[in-house]
């Protein structure tokens, strides 16, 4: 693995209606690693992740893509650098007027530029790795949640993104759905995808996670391993928050 | 009895003559009204703050004045102002246009506020311009939940074409009206008028229903909320 950083956060810095949500975060993603982020609600973790996409121009701070610092204030810069991060919302945002297949197609079609049979071969590529090669003609309210998260990930993953966020993708879920969910982002894990996601997923965390940001009022308060933040013997903040977590869930 | 029935039928082919003008205005009003109607739809939502106070300002005024005033403004007012000599049809179908503008405007304003912001985010992080995204994902949604208000639109418009006969135009309003002076049958012919006017917007209403169902999308849109 390299250890050129595929992105660096700098002071990222975020208020909305007069209310500092983010002040000075700053961490490095290292190419293929697993970056959670854990926190109370409100603690600035879906702001951060929409910050380091610019659907939420950061008031300040730096991010670098791969060395290449994003300026926010060209148009062009900014669609460019958005295709090279992909994006995964709690509530899917899948488009609701298309099927799957054009779901995922549509964007390899007009961002990226190419033909309609080409873009739908990569489109059936993706949705066969999620699972999904019999849906291809359905329209999202024909799917499950957990069949429309993995439509929405494999149409983040035909734009060949450099990087994944995922924000809280098994949140809205109902629990039997969550797994498949899960798998698939486990799978991309394995084949090296570099990933920053919200998730209260507990299990998953202490097994998939390279690093845990905990974040609390708009501030990274613990960075660490899984192994140094959930031991029993430290006392973490993230631990604490995780266990008042397992007794409202009935243990994770 | 039979004196009206023979004036009405030998009527027909004079009546249809103008039904054709009546279709043609209210059909150039509605596409008038939808190629002005919908940009001001998309420049209020996305536009910045002064082309948004410019549809606004424009919605306001024709929303607010009688079709009737409108016609005369236009067409003894402002046409003749600065001599443009057009007929009355003409004339009947940009003002028809550019009223129906406004109330459609408002309808495909109504219909893209109505839908998901997920959607445009979506879009936009996927590296879409706001542009592209306004093109593929916002309007294709939005223009299937305004058929129905469109819908309405056209029958309000129908209906409102017939004021095109005070101009002079000679549709189905004026017609019925040059026959009913002449052979005294009013009510034979108000009635024939009325049959007219309800076929067209009970055609006219089934097509844009057949519309909607031809573009429905499972799950989406009018027909998922029965």
């Amino acid at each position: 693995m390299s250890e050129t950083p595929i992105l660096e956060v700098e002071n990222l810095a975020k208020s909305l209606g007069g209310k500092p949500i983010l002040s000075g975060v700053s961490f490095t993603v290292k190419r293929g690693e697993m970056k959670v982020l854990i926190g109370p609600s409100g603690g600035g973790k879906s702001t951060l992740l929409q910050c380091l996409n610019f659907l939420h121009i950061p008031d300040a701070g730096t991010i670098r893509l791969d060395g290449q610092t994003v300026d926010a204030r060209s148009r062009k810069g900014l669609y460019a650098y958005r295709q090279q991060v992909g994006m995964i919302f709690q509530d899917y945002n899948l488009f609701d007027h298309l099927n799957a297949l054009d779901n995922v197609a549509l964007a390899l079609r007009k961002v990226k530029g190419l033909g309609r049979a080409e873009a739908e071969v990569r489109a059936r590529a993706e949705l066969a790795r999620v699972g999904l090669s019999d849906k291809e003609r359905l329209y999202p309210a024909e799917l499950s949640g957990g069949q429309k998260q993995r439509v929405s990930i494999a149409r983040a993953l035909a734009m060949d993104p450099k990087v994944m966020l995922l924000d809280e993708p098994t949140a809205a879920l109902d629990p039997e759905l969550i797994g498949e969910v899960l798998t698939v982002i486990r799978g991309l894990a394995k084949d090296g995808m570099t990933m920053i996601m919200a998730t209260h997923q507990m299990g998953f965390v202490r097994t998939m996670a390279d690093e845990i940001l905990f974040m609390q009022e708009g501030v990274v308060i613990e960075q660490g391993t899984p192994d140094m933040l959930l031991d029993v013997d430290l006392g973490s903040r993230t631990l604490d928050f995780c266990t008042h977590l397992a007794e409202f869930e009935g243990g994770a | 009895m039979n004196q009206a029935f023979d004036v009405v039928i030998g009527a027909i082919p004079y009546l249809l003559g103008g039904t054709g003008l009546t279709v043609a205005a209210v059909l150039g009003g509605m596409f008038i009204g939808l190629a002005i109607g919908l940009p001001m739809a998309v420049a209020q939502v996305y536009g910045p703050k002064p082309l948004g106070w410019l549809v606004r300002a424009y919605v306001w005024f024709f929303r607010g004045v009688p079709i009737l005033v409108l016609l005369f403004l236009f067409y003894f007012g402002l046409f003749q102002a600065f001599s443009w000599n057009i007929d009355a049809l003409t004339a009947a179908t940009l003002v028809l246009g550019m009223a129906s503008g406004a109330y459609q405007s408002q309808i495909f304003r109504g219909s893209i506020l109505s839908l998901s912001k997920g959607q445009f985010r979506a879009a936009s992080a996927l590296g879409f311009t706001d542009r592209q995204a306004i093109l593929n994902i916002v309007l294709p949604q939005a223009l299937r939940l305004s058929l129905p208000g469109w819908s309405n639109e056209y029958s309000i418009i129908l209906k409102d074409s017939a004021l095109a006969f005070v101009l002079g135009a000679t549709e189905i309003m004026a017609r019925t009206q040059f026959v009913a002076t002449r052979t005294y049958q009013h009510l034979a012919l108000a009635l024939a008028a009325c049959g007219i006017y309800f076929i067209l917007t009970w055609v006219g209403v089934r097509a844009l229903r057949m519309l909607e169902r031809y573009v429905a999308v499972p799950g989406f849109g009018p027909q998922e909320a029965r």
